[in-house]
């Protein structure tokens, strides 16, 4: 299934539908590093509203998209966790460390305006 | 009314098939919203170590009702390498979330009950319960 | 040689319990319509069960009495474990208490036993080596359903403090963007638990970017429930809200280090006027001290 990837801007966003396999997230990865550099896009929201489970591949693969976009000079920021997805995740030990959350699609926007006014 | 769901892991796809019919198997049973999570959460886990490790495996799930409660039972097996020190894989921090780990010590923190049985080349079985409180 | 000959003996009484039982079962099924009616009329005069309708009444019962001989039938019990259970959850929000339930299974009891006098009166022995069989599975049937029904009271109780518990900790905000949580009290594994689902679901709805846990009332916390503190100011980050904890007291911030936290790490706060200027801070407001604008 394919992740659609909205351009707003000089930002992307990729909104992340339920049932994602691991196929389709490496899939996921792959397009966004490829529309940032197409677009030079400053930044990138990763909306994870749907999804109903973050486990350890899925956490992993959105380390890599944040690390991979910041080599290309952009922002990552990800939103929309569930209440029930982020107390899973702590248990789990999954802290998501050095990546940006925020969340809604609101406080992304604000989050990577703060961030590419910043680097002016 | 006590019938088993058994999912056969052989891709990443049956990953998700297999939390879904978890997440369902929950609600029927009474979980909450946050436990359902849990549960699909610690399901994705073990379904994909199935998958990295052993390439294929079943996992298997169950309403079960003690004397004192109802719970859902999961069991993922496979026939793959088996473990070669179980003390390791449960021992926090031996997996990183950043590496290729197996995850185990969080999949015991996420459930009630959480047993281990693995044998060199014969393969693995992880059961786990979790009980409505 | 003895020891061979009782061995036997238990065998056979053994069997023949178990065929006395069948012919019981046999006698109990035979009879169904008009035992099934005098229980329901022996349990109306004793008044019990009045938050059913007559209908309700004799329906439970219907099931009740074939679960009870099913029992006594295969000499297992968890089938009507089972139903006990069900059976309570359906009819405690209906008021039914417990001197109601043992009441009505007793009565069956008794009315089962009065038509086995009715049957073998003529034959005393006879009616006695089934009133040996009948006896102790009829006790366990009672025991079962009774037991069955105050479990599944506790269950119900259980549940009803903890909405209770989570009434009385309210997630509060206090200006646009900012919770506060004060937790007073013990707190045990459970409501800490509790606590952060509540907070977590109060970020997302009061769209929160800062909280202040105020934890000046908690004299004491252990290992679990500071790993607990430390999870949800996990999970708050990964909802996009800062935390601010306030009032750790010493041997509270020991355990969090004991449990391998890196306090540094944590953003903490001495007291909870603090607490919140730290928090008005990160938001964006100015914050002026009262003595200050009060010398202007």
């Amino acid at each position: 299934m394919e992740v659609p990837i909205l351009k707003q801007g000089r930002f992307l966003i990729a909104t992340i539908q339920a049932a994602l396999s691991d196929a389709d997230l490496l899939h996921l990865r792959r397009a966004l590093i490829d529309k940032v550099i197409q677009f030079r896009s400053q930044g990138v929201i990763v909306d994870v509203t749907a999804l109903d489970v973050m486990d350890s591949f899925a956490t992993r693969t959105i380390r890599d998209i944040t690390n991979m976009i910041r080599l290309r000079g952009a922002d990552t920021v990800i939103v929309g966790i569930q209440p029930e997805v982020a107390f899973a995740m702590v248990q789990l030990g999954l802290t998501m460390e050095g990546v940006a959350t925020a969340l809604d699609l609101e406080e992304g926007l604000a989050h990577l305006q703060q961030r590419a006014a910043g680097k002016i | 009314m006590l019938q088993d769901i058994v999912v056969a892991i052989r891709s990443d796809a049956d990953i998700v098939l297999a939390r879904q019919q978890g997440r369902a198997l929950a609600a029927t049973i009474g979980f909450t919203a946050t436990d359902a999570t849990l549960i699909a959460t610690a399901i994705s886990e073990l379904a994909r170590n199935i998958v990295s490790y052993a390439g294929q495996g079943e996992v298997m799930m169950r309403g079960v009702e003690s004397a004192q409660a109802k719970g859902m039972l999961i069991c993922a097996r496979d026939s793959g390498p088996g473990i070669r020190s179980i003390d390791d894989v449960l021992r926090d921090g031996y997996s990183t979330s950043g590496g290729l780990g197996l995850g185990l010590p969080g999949v015991r923190r996420l459930m009630d009950e959480f047993a281990i049985d693995s044998e060199l080349r014969r393969g693995t079985v992880v059961t786990v319960r979790k009980w409505l409180k | 040689m003895s020891s061979k000959r009782s061995a036997n003996q238990t065998q056979r009484t053994a069997a023949q319990s178990t065929e006395l039982l069948q012919e019981l079962v046999a006698h109990l099924r035979q009879n169904r319509t008009q035992l099934r009616e005098e229980w329901a009329n022996r349990i109306t005069e004793a008044q019990l069960l009045t938050a059913m309708t007559k209908e309700e009444l004799f329906a439970e019962a219907t099931s009740v009495y074939d679960n009870y001989v099913e029992a006594l039938a295969t000499g297992t019990f968890e089938a009507l474990q089972a139903y006990a259970r069900n059976l309570s959850e359906r009819i405690i929000p209906r008021g039914v208490e417990t001197h109601e339930v043992v009441g009505i299974v007793l009565l069956l009891r008794d009315v089962l036993a009065r038509s086995l006098f009715a049957k073998y009166q003529g034959d005393f022995t006879m009616l006695n080596r089934i009133l040996d069989a009948y006896e102790p599975a009829a006790n366990r049937i009672a025991n079962t359903v009774a037991v069955g029904f105050v479990q599944e009271r506790e269950r119900v109780i259980r549940q009803q403090q903890e909405a209770i518990r989570e009434l009385s900790t309210p997630v509060l905000q206090v200006r646009e963007r900012l919770l506060i949580l004060p937790i007073i009290g013990v707190i045990d594994a459970q409501r800490a638990r509790q606590l952060t689902e509540q907070l977590l679901r109060g970020i997302r709805t009061n769209r929160a970017k800062v909280v202040v846990i105020d934890i000046t009332g908690v004299a004491a916390m252990d290992a679990t429930v500071a790993n607990h503190l430390v999870q949800t100011v996990e999970a708050s980050r990964l909802l996009g809200a800062t935390v601010v904890v306030t009032g750790l007291s010493p041997e509270i911030a020991q355990t969090i280090v004991t449990i391998g936290v890196d306090l540094g790490k944590m953003n903490t706060v001495g007291d909870l006027q603090g607490g919140i200027e730290q928090a008005e801070r990160l938001l964006g407001y100015k914050v002026v001290p009262v003595a200050d604008s009060a010398s202007t």
